[in-house]
């Protein structure tokens, strides 16, 4: 348990908290809440990891048991082979970081040439990106699927490859308004300067603008990850072959026939990536959140 | 860039013109090339669909043959019963939502703004849900929703209450799967929350306790007021989220429960499209939706502007 730390005036006053009375009732709710909180959201976790390791009987047994009475890990590894989950899991890892380069090459640029280059119609280009945040993403659901299906000029089918999952997520409006307003509070002098220097807008974009952006570029970054991880609809839809498939939906689909014991050992190891990349960078995640998150 | 610009036109008025001009195009040749992958991008995925979801909406396609039905196809989805099955559903699961999903986050940010101890790990516990992959949330949800050897029935048996059906019965069905996605999903909103009760000055708390308001008053008049905008704002986003839930009823219940109970609007839109091909009724059904969510979509970005 953390120490206490300073904290600023909130609700209920400090001498209000330091009376005996007030002292009972403040921990006796943490109490509650910590107690509460952890078998809320810790409990179905520990149900997860634990079910895995039961026999199949021991799963469906009623009353459930608290401790797998024999620990079977075996079940693990029949769920990874069973399941194909190496598979899943690359399939998921190729599609989370192929989207997350497209979109900080693209988007970086896109928010850079807005921000600095300033182009003809910029703005009317930047409008229309932002105009999308207004369309609800299940309403293009259909024609974005027949596009896939039928890429227009180049008539190519994209479904059951990587691009199809890729593509669309460059065009992500919040990533360039998130970039395009970080790189606008950069000092216009700073890019003179390089311009003087004899950089290109490459060079400048490479050495000036990319260095000062990092805490936005890892927000930019991170949500891009999650969300390829998380998505399922989509790629429902554009990844029908299982060799294809990412983790949820392969999961998903699997899940029938097999024994319950694996298919929880199967989703124990299909959350242990995402929860411990949270752990790693759960600070970024939730500044991110909290600063960028709301505005759109 | 400007002063080099105005160098080169003191020293050359006679092409000054001219290569100011070039220099302009090749300055936006350039910013066009940094913005191509983007624009190809949204061009493909957002701006070309959006139109073709409207022109859709006015055409059938029948064996591989596209002609134009005018408003046939509104006429279509308004006469099946499942339209109107599907809105009332959604109005249910996102009224549900509203009560789970806005309030519970709010009471529970209150509540650890209070704490003075282990506040980071209870903020890592309110948002781990939130990162699993769905599919891994919702199993869960459904093994324990189980009729037969599921936690939650075993819990109330445990303390003697009555058991539910959970998502086998048309009446439970729906507020099984909000239970589901609000447990999945309100972290954000929760983190959200938090940060806008650590804005607010602490004197306004002192001014009220000195006027002799007492707790539930202090979160009436001070708590709720500071963090309006954020509530409201929040609000809009939900709604337009809510409205458009397809994952969990999809997966706990298959997309439509018993009796239709958890046909939500983007599940029956999903049924038109990758059910009976029917693209048509399913493009008419996205455009009624955008028109409802564009009022509550304008809200929200009126109200945003007013937050900057």
């Amino acid at each position: 348990m953390a120490a206490a730390e300073p904290q600023p005036r909130t609700l209920i006053s400090a001498t209000q908290l330091n009376r005996p009375m007030g002292r009972l009732v403040y921990w006796t709710v943490l109490v509650l809440v910590v107690g509460g909180f952890t078998l809320v959201f810790l409990g179905p976790l520990y149900w997860l990891v634990t079910g895995g390791l039961k026999s199949t009987a021991e799963v469906i047994q009623n009353p459930p048991t608290l401790i797998p009475a024999h620990p079977r890990p075996s079940t693990y590894s029949e769920a990874w082979s069973k399941l194909g989950l190496g598979r899943l899991l690359f399939n998921t890892l190729y599609y989370a970081f192929g989207a997350l380069l497209l979109q900080l090459v693209f988007d970086v640029a896109a928010a850079y040439a807005l921000s600095k280059l300033r182009p003809v119609l910029g703005n009317l280009i930047l409008g229309m990106m932002l105009a999308t945040l207004m369309i609800p993403s299940a309403v293009l659901i259909v024609p974005q699927y027949l596009t896939v299906l039928d890429l227009p000029v180049l008539h190519l089918n994209l479904i059951n490859t990587p691009w199809a999952i890729w593509l669309p997520t460059v065009a992500n409006a919040f990533n360039i308004f998130l970039l395009k307003r970080f790189f606008d509070s950069i000092p216009e002098e700073l890019l003179a300067a390089a311009a003087i220097d004899g950089a290109g807008p490459l060079r400048t974009l490479r050495s000036i603008v990319l260095p000062m952006s990092r805490p936005i570029l890892g927000v930019v970054a991170i949500f891009a990850v999650v969300n390829v991880w998380k998505d399922f609809l989509w790629p429902m839809l554009v990844e029908p072959d299982p060799r294809h498939q990412p983790l949820n939906i392969g999961i998903n689909s699997l899940a029938t026939g097999v024994p319950q014991n694996v298919v929880i050992a199967a989703l124990a190891i299909a959350s242990a990536p995402t929860i411990v990349f949270f752990l790693i960078f759960q600070r970024s995640i939730m500044s991110g959140l909290t600063s960028g998150g709301l505005k759109g | 860039m400007a002063a080099i610009t105005a160098s080169r036109a003191r020293g050359r008025p006679r092409t000054a013109a001219r290569s100011r001009r070039g220099l302009k195009l090749r300055q936006n040749l350039t910013a066009h090339a940094f913005l191509f992958g983007a624009l190809v991008s949204f061009g493909l995925f957002t701006w070309y669909p959006m139109v073709r979801e409207v022109v859709m909406s006015f055409q059938r396609t029948k064996r591989g043959r596209t002609s134009w039905v005018g408003l046939d196809n509104l006429r279509r989805i308004v006469h099946d019963p499942a339209f109107w099955h599907a809105w009332g559903n959604t109005l249910r699961f996102t009224l549900l939502a509203l009560v789970l999903g806005f309030a519970l986050p709010f009471l529970i940010a209150v509540l650890l703004n209070e704490l003075r101890h282990a506040r980071a790990y209870l903020r890592v516990l309110v948002y781990l849900p939130v990162m699993l992959p769905p599919v891994a949330g919702v199993l869960l949800f459904k093994y324990c929703y189980d009729p037969n050897y599921g936690l939650f029935d075993h819990l109330l048996r445990a303390l003697h209450l009555p058991t539910s059906a959970w998502l086998n019965s048309p009446g439970s069905a729906m507020l099984s799967v909000v239970i589901a996605a609000t447990w999945m999903n309100m972290g954000g909103a929760t983190l959200i929350y938090l940060a806008a009760l650590q804005g607010i000055p602490g004197e306004l708390y002192e001014a009220a306790e000195l006027d002799g308001a007492g707790l539930l008053r202090k979160v009436w008049h001070v708590t709720i007021p500071q963090t309006r905008l954020i509530l409201s704002l929040l609000l809009l986003l939900q709604l337009v989220a809510t409205m458009q839930v397809f994952v969990e009823p999809y997966l706990l219940t298959g997309g439509d429960g018993p009796q239709d109970s958890t046909l939500t609007v983007v599940n029956l839109v999903y049924q038109y499209a990758f059910n009976f091909g029917n693209y048509g009724s399913a493009a008419a059904l996205g455009l009624v939706m955008l028109l409802v969510l564009a009022g509550f979509s304008a809200l929200y970005v009126r109200l945003s502007r007013a937050e900057d």
